[in-house]
This record gives structure tokens, C-alpha cells and sequence, in this order.
């Protein structure tokens, strides 16, 4: 036998292919169908946000969080506010706490559909897309209703939320909320049992717990790998603390659990919405603070005072005292945080986006290593990879 | 409340890590309830392996690598550090300083997530890492030249893209603006940026003895 060497092939994968999720650019090199190494080129979408930030008011800033994760815009936002509110050290009123949890779990069942279903969509399933996408509608119906927007909605602000939500909202979401769980079922009996579905994502990308923290994985990511860390539960902030819910945790930490802990956390963001829909308090929705949070049309018709504040506002906006912070929340992806440094001006010194899946597609190589190259497209789905946070 | 518990638990730990790391670090401080530890080059990886195996730290994830620029300091750059424990539900930040010279260790066989950070750090700010695998650009363009998140690199950048038809291919240009870049300073002329939210008045008050 004379002994070859045969070179391995490198295959490019995207930037333009639809099962990449946006602009990622994999090259891979192969031994016949097995990858060998993984090696995502990305940054096709680098607007430069960050530097961006740093040269516009805090209140300019809130916008170019929705252009981050742009399926879960909301959240996004609410770890900008909160980052903010931490330093310039004020309180949001309860039912602005209430409105910005409800829409963040709205926004974590908008991004659960988008991701389960066009994961479905990558391994070989078209219909929980197309029933799935008729749920994402009434969300974001929901989304226009309350800013404006249904997508790019810059609706919490540091402080609170822009405004109230428009009369019979919460009754409509409350309709929503009792039909939505027939969808989930309709969808689960499409996927969870189906032979396909199975064959193409038990074991495949599985992250033992030791890894999965030494990656940087977080979210839905980390908890199929059997931790249960959910910073809702272990760092509540707003009003996380005071509603009732479940953290689901997988065992295998394959593409199969990161799916079903995903299916289970629309089950259980219902089960806080529902409890938001109940509790939720009257009064006012952002900070009564008019340094800070901008005063009442109607006010500003009447009161001198009133219009200056939003003059100065809308201008030169509010200082932040100098310090930082890292602030973090539970985004549907995984830890979103912010690292905020403030020198006193009213401008962000630095603003350091954490975006939860930069983490996961720098595994990529760890968790592709020995698959199929069919397997990455049902890694990279499994991950929820947007590129709008990835690339910032 | 959870609050008050963390709070306790940090403080535990500062004492902690006082006790262990006292000789290679430069300062123990707060930020609000943050711990924030400042390190030396030379002994960052002892204190990132003790913060990282010690059983009343156990910081496991690297959750966040970042560079902050101070144009005006001596070692201009700041690589911060932001580490979490799920074991203990603790947040840490370490913080080293350097130059644009001056190389600061690779945490990359400390933990997985620092390979693609430090690369992303060296892109936008140019801070070098010593042992380092494969410190490539990450975000920037193939080919590109500067560091963006730099004080000193303009908002607008050097450079603009566009296809040219002759060509066939995507050709680099000079920035061209064809409106002179504005920058909006609305910082109000009567106080400075000292004295945090307080100066944000209502515009009634007169200004203060002495400012022109």
C-alpha cells in the first residue's frame, strides 16, 4: 500500500446562503463530508454601533439597540435602561417595570418562533414556519400598538417606557395569550416526535457543562446543557421577582434540548405574561423625574417649565454622574449586557455590547469539529445566531 | 431580597482575594456594588487562574473582554475584564493597563470565549496579545488598516466602498463627504459636566460667578 496524503478541502460556506442566518462567512475544511475545522469569518454587518454611541446622547442611543438582535429588539433596550437608570441611580415606577417585563416575554416567544421554526426550516420542515409566522404578526401588532413600531420600537427608555399602552392592549393580549398555546402544541406535534427531526439533531453540537461555561455560553444555550441559570431567577431585575415561573433545563445539550428548553420557555414567558396581565398596577409608566424622563405633551401646552425641560432634553439631553457599569439581562439569546462608562458628559464614554451570540458562533468550530457538513446547518440554527448583534 | 445577599457575599470575596492576591494586584475597588479588581500585566494570568479555580470564586465564564481608550493616559488603553460564576451567581471585573505597544497575555488557555474577544480587542483598539493563537482581525473589512474604536480614529473613517462597473469589483475610495461632518454639542455653555445630574437645570437659573 503506498501511503497518500490527501489535502483536506476547504469549502466556503455564505455569505449568501439562506441556511447561514444572515451574513456568515464559514470556511470550512473537509475530510470528505467531515469537518475538520470551522473558521466563521464574520463582520459583514459591522456598522461600528459602539462608536457610534459614543457620539450621541444617552436617549440618541436607545434606537441602535433595536438594530442589534433585530428579532428581540425590546430586550435589548431594556438592558441599555436599565445599564443607565443603574447610573444615574433612579427607580422606575411599578407599571413601567410591569409594561417592560410583559414586552420583553412578548419579545422572548417573537424570537423563540423566529428561531425554532426556521431551525425547523434548515433541517427540512417548512410548515411550523408558515404557522409560526402568522404568531409573530399579532406580536408584532402588539409591538406597533404600543410605540409605533414593529420592529425598531425604542419603547423603554432609560427611565421607564416612552408611554402608556393605548386602551384595550392588554385585553387583546390577554385573547392572544389563551390561543397562543394551541400553536405551540400544533408546532411540538409537528417536531418534538417527528423521526426527521430527530435524526437530524439528537447528539449533534453537544456541550458538556464545563465547556459550555468556559465558551461563554448563557440563555437557552446553557441550560440545555443541564445549568439552570436564567438571570431572571438568579439576578431578577424590574418586576422578574415578584412573578411566578420555571427555568426548563435540558440534559444533553445537543441541538434537540436547545430546542425543546426553547419550546418550554414560550410555555413558561406565557405563564409570566398572563401573570403581568393580572397584576399589572395603574400609575405612571417612566420616572416622574423631568431631568430625566421628558414631560407630558399636554403639560408642555400649559407649563413654561414643562417646555424647557423638553428643550433641554431633547438637546442636550441629561448628564450621567462619571462611574460604570455592567449590567446584563436575559435576553431570548442569552446574556445581554452592557458595560457602560460614563465620564459625567452627556455622552456615553464607552458603551461595550455583550451580545450573547458572538459567544456562540466563536463555538463554532469546538461544536462542528467531527460532523457532518450537514450538521452545521443544524448547529448554527440550533444557536440562534442574528447577525445584527454578532457583527454590532 | 436577592440584593442585599450579593452584596455580603462580594464582600466576602474582596476580603478573600485580598488575602491571596494582594501582591499582584494594584487595587481592590467598588463601583456602585461591582467589584472591580486592578491588575498588572505580568501577573494577570495567576490572578485570572485563581479567580477562576478557587473554590470560593469559581469564575468560570469570561463573559465579556473589552478595551476602553484613554488617549491622554500613559498607558492609554484599558482591557476590562468581566467575569461571571454561575456556581456562586457572582460578577467580578478586572481591569489591566497598557499601550500600543505592550503586549497583555492571552487568556486563551484559561478560557474558550477569549480567543474570539482578544481578537475582536485587537481589531478596534489594537491591543496586542502575547500568546495568542490566531490573532486575526475580526470584524473589520479584509485588508483594513487602523483600529476604529479608537479616540482618534474619526467617526466617518478613511476609506468608502462602492462597485465600479468597469472594474467588475468593489473598488476603495478616500472618504468623500459632501456635506462638511457636524458634530452637535449641546453641552449648555453656562456649567460644566461636574456635578453629575444636577447641572441639568431648568435653564431659569442664572449662570455661576466667574463663567463667561
Amino acid at each position: 500500500m503506498v501511503e497518500s496524503h490527501i489535502k483536506p478541502l476547504t469549502l466556503n460556506f455564505g455569505p449568501q446562503h439562506p441556511a447561514a442566518h444572515g451574513v456568515l462567512r464559514l470556511v470550512m475544511e473537509m475530510d470528505g463530508e467531515i469537518v475538520e475545522r470551522a473558521d466563521p469569518h464574520i463582520g459583514l454587518l459591522h456598522r461600528g454601533t459602539e462608536k457610534l454611541i459614543e457620539h450621541k446622547t444617552y436617549l440618541q442611543a436607545v434606537p441602535y439597540f433595536d438594530r442589534l438582535d433585530y428579532v428581540s429588539p425590546m430586550c435589548q433596550e431594556h438592558a441599555y435602561a436599565l445599564a443607565v437608570e443603574k447610573l444615574l441611580d433612579i427607580e422606575v415606577p411599578k407599571r413601567g417595570q410591569y409594561i417592560r417585563v410583559l414586552f420583553s416575554e412578548l419579545s422572548r416567544v417573537l424570537n423563540h418562533i423566529l428561531n425554532i421554526t426556521t431551525f425547523a426550516l434548515d433541517v427540512g420542515a417548512m410548515t411550523p414556519l408558515l404557522w409560526g409566522f402568522e404568531e409573530r404578526e399579532f406580536l408584532m401588532e402588539f409591538y406597533e400598538r404600543a410605540s409605533g413600531a414593529r420592529l425598531h420600537a425604542a419603547y423603554f427608555r432609560p427611565g421607564g417606557v416612552h408611554q402608556d399602552l393605548p386602551d384595550g392592549l392588554l385585553d387583546d393580549i390577554a385573547k392572544w395569550s389563551e390561543s397562543f398555546p394551541s400553536f405551540v402544541e400544533d408546532m411540538e406535534n409537528l417536531l418534538t416526535n417527528n423521526r426527521i427531526f430527530k435524526q437530524r439533531t439528537v447528539d449533534i453540537g453537544a456541550v458538556n457543562q464545563d465547556e459550555a461555561q468556559s465558551l461563554g455560553f448563557t440563555g437557552p444555550c446553557i441550560r440545555a446543557s443541564g445549568l439552570p441559570w436564567d438571570l431572571r431567577k438568579s439576578r431578577p431585575y424590574d418586576c422578574y421577582s415578584e412573578v411566578d415561573f420555571d427555568i426548563p433545563v435540558g440534559k444533553t445539550g445537543d441541538c434537540y434540548a436547545r430546542y425543546l428548553v426553547r419550546v418550554e420557555e414560550m410555555r413558561q414567558s406565557l405563564r409570566i405574561i398572563k401573570q403581568c396581565l393580572e397584576n399589572i398596577p395603574d400609575g405612571p409608566v417612566k420616572s416622574t423625574d423631568n431631568k430625566i424622563a421628558p414631560p407630558k405633551r399636554g403639560d408642555m401646552k400649559k407649563s413654561m417649565e414643562a417646555l424647557i425641560h423638553h428643550f433641554k432634553l431633547y438637546t442636550e439631553g441629561y448628564h450621567v454622574p462619571a462611574g460604570e457599569t455592567y449590567t446584563a439581562v436575559e435576553a431570548p439569546k442569552g446574556e445581554f449586557a452592557v458595560y457602560l462608562v460614563s465620564d459625567g458628559s452627556n455622552k456615553p464614554y464607552r458603551c461595550k455590547i455583550r451580545a450573547p451570540g458572538f459567544a456562540f458562533l466563536s463555538a463554532m468550530d469546538y461544536l462542528s469539529k467531527g460532523h457532518m457538513l450537514a450538521d452545521t446547518v443544524a448547529i448554527i440554527g440550533s444557536l440562534d445566531i442574528v447577525f445584527g448583534e454578532i457583527d454590532r | 431580597m436577592l440584593g442585599s445577599n450579593v452584596k455580603e457575599y462580594l464582600n466576602e470575596l474582596a476580603a478573600h482575594i485580598e488575602e491571596h492576591l494582594s501582591d499582584s494586584l494594584l487595587a481592590i475597588e467598588w463601583e456602585k456594588d461591582e467589584l472591580v479588581l486592578r491588575a498588572q500585566r505580568q501577573t494577570l494570568i495567576t490572578v485570572m487562574t485563581f479567580l477562576r479555580d478557587d473554590s470560593k470564586c469559581l469564575f468560570r465564564t469570561l463573559v465579556d473582554l473589552c478595551g476602553v481608550d484613554y488617549p491622554e493616559e500613559e498607558y492609554r488603553f484599558e482591557v476590562v475584564y468581566n467575569l461571571l460564576s454561575l456556581k456562586r451567581n457572582m460578577r467580578i471585573r478586572v481591569k489591566v493597563r497598557t499601550d500600543t505597544e505592550t503586549a497583555v497575555p492571552s487568556l486563551t488557555n484559561l478560557f474558550l470565549s477569549a480567543e474570539w474577544n482578544e481578537r475582536e480587542a485587537w481589531d478596534m483598539y489594537g491591543i496586542f496579545f502575547s500568546d495568542h493563537p490566531d490573532l486575526r482581525r475580526l470584524l473589520t473589512d479584509y485588508g483594513f488598516d487602523g483600529h476604529p474604536l479608537r479616540k482618534d480614529f474619526p467617526l466617518t473613517g478613511y476609506v468608502e466602498v462602492r462597485y465600479d462597473d468597469e472594474q467588475k469589483r468593489v473598488v476603495y475610495d478616500p472618504v468623500k463627504l459632501t456635506q462638511e461632518f457636524r458634530t452637535f454639542d449641546f453641552l449648555s455653555p453656562w456649567e460644566g459636566a461636574e456635578g453629575g445630574m444636577a447641572i441639568l437645570n431648568d435653564g431659569t437659573s442664572k449662570p455661576k460667578e466667574g463663567a463667561s
